[in-house]
């Protein structure tokens, strides 16, 4: 099936299985290997991306269905000059990953939370980000990111 | 970890939906809603529909409407994060926080997550403790099944292969208390209680006990024979319920502990019903 959607800002055409998930489109058609994919089953929370602005698990949505749809992945999140987002840049500055695996959707998710709660608590940032798991248990160090990328992000605004 | 394959459709009315559904010849087709349920069995090849049945841009079907004073018609695709950001129904917008996270909310439906029916799921306990009416279509009948004969067992609703929820009606609860308790925030609860007041009568419906939401009647009786909920009463009451329980253990929490948190959910879920006040959160830090 021909599915027409935008990544990133671009438009994308593709044709797909109706069995083809969007994190596997992402990856195997569009060429996007930054959305990884861990347990394939809506738990691990790596291939979290924006679908029309809301953070999604992109195992758990069809690539048939977003038909139409706008994307954010982890390829969308620096700026056109290669700048990295606050994000990212926190991430860098506070040691937020060690194999880099989980690291894409705890970025999603992390913008998805900062876009919810500007200014967060550690605790809030605990209990949001828990749908991301880090098999190199660096929690503490992304808690520490996001707080910073926070406050960076509100100072500026 | 990928899905057999299927055909795909796209429903465009209610109608057309269990049309397709009716039209298959083995009657192994499935609608797919917001599919946080239904992709995860896919992937794990535990369903194997040979046609998937999409209802997403089926209009109207994703609105609250009040429909009286006292209760709300929920479309069946409704978002869990709608109904956390919805104000009508208090207990909705509490139970519907513990739902997944962030981007399992985006997309999970109501009536998904009633149709999948998983007993340790809080919409259907929800469901259960304030008597929602599921209103149901299929291709040439109409009808409607009370939350308490909806549920059959373990992922088994009383739909026809045929039929698909359309929508909610939502009985909204003078009083209600709710809780549940998770090892991560996110998870599936251990166990969960939800007790609702409606029309001056308590129900409590607590999940992670059995094949389906489980009422606690002799605890209802206790405190629908009571003039006021003091706190012996409310103690009384959640020792009744940890003692009809029977829970099996797994590796998660054994049968004795699940029977405590019954005990204790239950005292807590009252407490708030009589108070109006949850008792103080964990802190997650």
């Amino acid at each position: 099936m021909r599915v027409t959607l935008s990544v990133n800002g671009k438009p994308a055409t593709i044709d797909v299985e109706p069995r083809r998930t969007l994190a596997d489109a992402l990856r195997e058609d569009l060429g996007l290997t930054g959305t990884h994919l861990g347990c394939e089953h809506g738990v691990c929370g790596a291939c979290t991306v924006m679908l029309d602005g809301l953070p999604v698990r992109a195992c758990l949505v069809l690539a048939v269905q977003a038909e139409g749809a706008s994307l954010l992945t982890v390829e969308g999140l620096a700026g056109e000059d290669g700048a990295l987002h606050p994000l990212q840049q926190s991430f860098t500055e506070h040691h937020a990953l060690q194999c880099g695996f989980c690291t894409p959707g705890m970025l999603i998710s992390a913008l998805d939370l900062l876009n919810r709660i500007p200014n967060p608590t550690r605790a809030e940032i605990r209990s949001e980000m828990s749908g991301n798991i880090c098999r190199c248990t660096g929690y503490n160090s992304i808690t520490d990111a996001i707080l910073a990328a926070a406050r960076s992000l509100t100072q500026k605004d | 970890m990928k899905p057999a394959p299927f055909d795909y459709v796209v429903a465009a009315s209610p109608r057309e939906a269990v049309q397709y559904l009716a039209d298959v010849e083995d009657a192994s087709a499935k609608i797919i809603a917001g599919g946080q349920s239904l992709m995860p069995l896919l992937a794990l090849r535990l369903a194997r529909p040979s046609l998937l049945v999409d209802i997403n841009r089926i209009p109207g079907l994703e609105t609250i409407e009040r429909i009286s004073e006292t209760t709300i018609r929920i479309g069946t695709l409704v978002r869990h994060r709608m109904l956390c950001a919805q104000t009508n129904s208090p207990l909705l917008h509490e139970a519907a926080r513990w739902i997944g996270h962030s981007a399992i909310r985006t997309r999970g439906t109501i009536g998904g997550s009633l149709a999948h029916a998983d007993p340790a799921a809080e919409l259907p306990i929800v469901a259960v403790a304030t008597g929602m009416v599921i209103e149901v279509m299929g291709p040439s009948t109409q009808r409607t099944v009370d939350a308490q004969d909806f549920f059959i067992g373990t992922l088994e609703n009383s739909l026809a292969d045929d039929e698909m929820i359309v929508s909610v009606i939502s009985p909204l609860p003078e009083r209600w208390g709710f809780a549940e308790y998770t090892r991560r925030h996110g998870d599936f609860g251990l166990v969960t209680v939800a007790a609702a007041e409606v029309q001056g009568e308590v129900k409590i419906a607590v999940g992670g006990v059995g094949s389906k939401p489980v009422r606690m009647l002799e605890s209802e009786g206790l405190v629908n024979d009571s003039v006021t909920l003091s706190g012996q009463l409310i103690d009384q009451a959640a020792r009744a319920a940890a003692a009809s329980v029977e829970p099996n253990g797994d590796f998660h929490g054994s049968a004795r502990y699940r029977i405590g948190l019954v005990e204790e959910l239950v005292r807590r879920s009252l407490r708030q019903l009589g108070s109006g006040q949850a008792d103080s959160e964990v802190d997650w830090s």
